[in-house]
Parts: C-alpha cells; structure tokens; sequence
C-alpha cells in the first residue's frame, strides 16, 4: 500500500493503514478537505467536515452494533477454493485477502445488544467488493440454521457488488440457499433485521438483503438490483438526481427506515425490545 | 460446439421459445394475467392446463418471435410484475395442489429505472424465498438462455432440467470478460470459465438433467412422469428435499 505523502486518497484504505495513519489525515472523497483519521474514527467514520460516510469493515461495524466483547465468531476457518478453475481466482482472493485482513466477505457470529442475544452478520466490502461465493453463502446459511434452532434474532449488515463470477452458478445458487434459509428462520415466527449499507447490489439485492422483517438503510447507500452503468447503457439516458439512493428506494417502498451511524445500535436496541428480547 | 457456441444457439432468434414449448407438452392452455398489485407483463406469460392426465400451473418467460412480439414481450426480460405474477399463480398451483412447471428463457431480469423502482430486487427475492417452501411439486426447464437472477427466480425447484444447447450463468460472458479483461473480445473464454453449459452444470450437481433436442418430441411424457414421482412424495418430504437440493450448493 502506499503510504508515501501527509494525504492518503482514501475511502476503504482508511481502516486498512491502521495504527500507522492514527496521527495522519486523509483527503474525503466528497468535501477534499482534509480530515484526520482519528476525528473520522471518533465520530463512527463519518466526515466532521461534510458528513460524508466512509466505508466500515466488517469486524468494527459488528464492534459499533453490539455489547463490548459480547462478539464469539462462528465458521472463521472457512475458505474459499477455486471450484471452477476459474483463472486468476487464486490471486484475486490472496489480494481480496490481504486489503480486507479477512478470510472471507462476510463475519457470522452470536453477540448482544443492550443485553438481549442476537446472531449478527456483516458483509466486508473489502473482500472482493462484498461478492457472495459458496463461502459466504454457507456462512450465512449456517447462521440462519443456527439461530432457527435457538429461536434467536438475525441482524444483518449488507454491503456487496452481488453474486461472486468466478464462482459461476454455484454462486449465483448461493441466493437460492440463502433465501430458503430465511424462509425457515421466517416461518418460526423469528426476527430478522437488516442493514443496508453502501452499496448493496446485485444479487444480495435480489436475495436476503430484500427479505427481512424490518429493512434499514445508511443515509445515501446505493439500493438496487442493476449496476446503474448497465442501466444508463440499456436505455440510453442520464439516470435521475438520487436514483437507487436509500431515501428514494424508502420513497418507493421498500426500506422501513434510513438510520444515521451514531443512532443504529440503540435503534436495534430499541426493535429488539420492541420485540420482547 | 465451444461453450461460447452453445451460448449464441440458446440466444437464436430460430430458436423454439416457451410458447412453442407449451403448445407441445400442455393441453388446454389457458393464460390468466395479472400480478394483481401493479399490472400485467407480457414478458412472462402463465396459466393453467394439463400435462398427461394432471392439471398443472404453467409459468413461461416469452421472448417472442416477431419484431411486434418481441417488443410485446420485452425481449423476454420480466419486470417485477412479471415476478409477481409468476408467484400470484404459484400460490395459487399450492391452494389447488396443482404442480408448477416453469419454462425459462431470458437474458436477465430488466434493467430500468421503472423496474427498480418498483423492487426488481425485491420481486425476485420473494420468489426465491416463496418457491424454497411451495407445498406443490416445482419443475423448472431452462430452454434457452439462463440469464442470472431473473432466471434464478423461476429456477428454484424440485427439478431442474436444461436443454442441452442452453445455458445458465450468473453473469454474461460478455459482461465478465468486460469486468475482468476489460474486453468483450474474450467473451469465448469467460464463457468456458464461467462453466455455464447444460452438460458442465450437471457435472457439477447443480442440475437433475440435460435433455437432449431429439428428446424434445416426447417431453410431454418425460414431464409427465417427473410430475408423477414428485407427487407421490409426502408434501413435508417434497419441501425438505427441496431444501437440501439447495442447501448442499457449493459445500
Ligand atoms: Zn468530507
């Protein structure tokens, strides 16, 4: 990583510098002032200057959702194979690797929130931009199993470009699994919320990320199933001022609520109780 | 043929879509329209007929063949309605224990800004989750071109057969090679990576059967006596082998 200069040009390589940047600033992505990087940590990685969202990895955003050292991982060992022999698979995933310092596109565990137990899962935009493979399909699957069987609430985190290519269909069968099991964790009578966050494409968008209980979004995260590129090309024209953002997709119908960063773990905290956990 | 053949055949305009399809196996057809909440999409066309001696629900994506019906049908890429529509009667195969048989054929759901703003994502994450637990015997057949998640959503059956000149792919060839290689020039080798044929996808255990085009005359009785295994199953063991079908993808 480069790591020459005062400014870093960053959005997902702020949390991927570390200790290293603790002292540094970065120039955001949206106002190009710039910020330092302990400001933006404070304030849940969010611009002081402009209020612009930087992106979260997956472990911290399970930090900033639930009870201190509440959080015991499940199926962390998983990993990928190149089921396919998909050619430059290997690499990408050493890399996908490398920047996320993750094993896979998504962290499954059980914790709390405000003391009532929960399963939780967040994707990683970092692992090859949140793509579902077989991996994380299983591990979301197995999670849904796991909290059908104890009767526990799932909350969910989505960031992802959709269903994995070099995987092929047995990637894109992922939803297909996916879907069932939340079908079944649905039909016991269970609580499944979750967090949209940017973007949230594809076919996660066409799966789980459309089939909670109660669907939340980030302020400004990009909701849709189809790349807006693939969208423009098809039809020729400008997209429209806010398409696919958060609150035009709540003006649409299908989110129950945009919830700002600082609020979201006292807000699940809040249907939880609601719920009777 | 090359895989990247085998993906142009399934896109051939010459080619039979689900209309002939229903003309040759399904007896007294009768379309019913409408998802009720929005409108009617003629890009999926569905009713209700006889296979053998068994009324069933059948639901096809159309391509169409005419410049006038291809346009009418919107090239075989369904809206969310057309999504709607397809699990409207589903519902309805499961209140009058009907089985449900799908024919697929599309290049991908649509894109535009109507279809996402009416919840493509959402129409097609309804099926998958609605048809993983459908109290009736679901056979899907992929005839031509298996696009994606807009073919996934009519896929998620007891049984899915595929033609053995279609294909199924989560994602073009084009487009991969574009995404990857930045280049639609490679689009032959995306299509042999993506391991997309009839014949490599049931290699892999993710389809129950390649039928081969001289098998096409008789495939009102190979569906027939498909339909007949599943209902002799009991509903609770039908739902859960549907269920391990799906859940053992990938692991
Ligand atoms: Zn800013």
């Amino acid at each position: 990583m480069e790591l020459k200069g005062l400014f870093l040009k960053a959005n997902n390589e702020l949390e991927n510098t570390g200790n290293l940047l603790k002292s540094r600033r970065v120039i955001c992505r949206k106002c190009a002032k710039p910020v330092s990087v302990a400001r933006i940590r404070k304030n849940s990685f969010i611009c002081p200057e402009c209020g612009h969202y930087f992106q979260v990895r997956a472990r911290r955003r399970i930090l900033m959702l639930t009870d201190k050292r509440s959080f015991m991982e499940m199926d962390r060992e998983m990993e990928s194979r190149n089921i396919l022999g998909f050619p430059g698979y290997e690499e990408k995933l050493s890399a996908a690797k490398e920047k996320s310092r993750e094993t896979e596109g998504v962290i499954c565990g059980e914790a709390s929130i405000g003391g009532s137990r929960v399963c939780i899962f967040a994707m990683d935009g970092n692992f090859m931009m949140g793509s579902m493979g077989a991996v994380v399909g299983e591990k979301i699957t197995r999670l849904f199993e796991y909290a059908t069987d104890r009767h526990l609430p799932v909350i969910g985190v989505t960031v992802s470009g959709g269903a994995r290519m070099q995987e092929g269909m047995v990637s894109l069968m992922q939803m297909s699994k996916i879907s069932a099991a939340v079908k079944r964790h649905d039909n016991q009578g269970n609580l499944y919320i979750v967090l949209l966050t940017n973007p949230t494409t594809g076919g996660v968008d066409a799966s789980f990320a459309m089939l909670g209980d109660i669907t939340l979004a980030e302020p400004g995260a990009r909701v849709g199933f189809a790349g807006p590129r693939v969208i423009e090309k098809t039809l020729n024209q400008k997209l429209p001022e806010g398409f696919q953002k958060a609150e035009r997709v709540l003006e649409c119908g299908f989110i129950d609520a945009i919830v700002p960063r600082q609020e979201q773990k006292e807000y699940l905290d809040r249907l939880l109780k609601l719920h009777g956990f | 043929m090359k895989d990247y053949d085998i993906v142009k055949a399934a896109r051939s305009e010459l080619r039979f879509t689900s209309v002939d399809f229903i003309g040759l196996t399904v007896k007294d057809f009768t379309e019913l329209h409408g998802d009720r909440l929005f409108g009617e999409d003629r890009a999926v066309i569905a009713g209700i007929g006889r296979i053998g001696d068994t009324a069933v629900t059948v639901i096809g994506i159309e391509k169409g063949k005419s410049t006038e019906e291809r346009i009418e049908h919107n090239f075989g890429s369904a809206m969310p309605e057309g999504y709607r529509k397809a699990l409207r009667l589903m519902k309805q195969a499961e209140k009058f224990q009907r089985p449900v048989i799908c024919f697929v054929d599309t290049a991908g759901a649509y894109c535009g800004i109507n279809a996402e703003e009416r919840g493509q994502g959402r129409a097609i994450a309804e099926c998958l989750a609605e048809m993983s637990d459908l109290k009736t015997p679901i056979l899907s057949i992929v005839i031509g071109e298996g696009g994606s998640g807009g073919a996934l959503a009519l896929s998620h059956a007891d049984r899915i057969w595929m033609l053995e000149d279609a294909y199924f792919s989560v994602v073009s060839p084009e487009s991969c090679a574009n995404i990857l290689w930045k280049t639609p020039e490679r689009a032959d080798a995306a299509a042999e990576a993506l391991g997309l044929t009839a014949a490599r996808l049931y290699e892999l255990g993710l389809i129950d059967r390649v039928v081969r085009c001289d098998e096409i005359p008789e495939l009102e009785k190979r569906i027939a006596e498909q339909i007949r295994e599943l209902q002799g199953l009991s509903v609770e063991t039908l739902v859960s082998q549907r269920y391990r079908k799906f859940r053992k993808v990938g692991y």
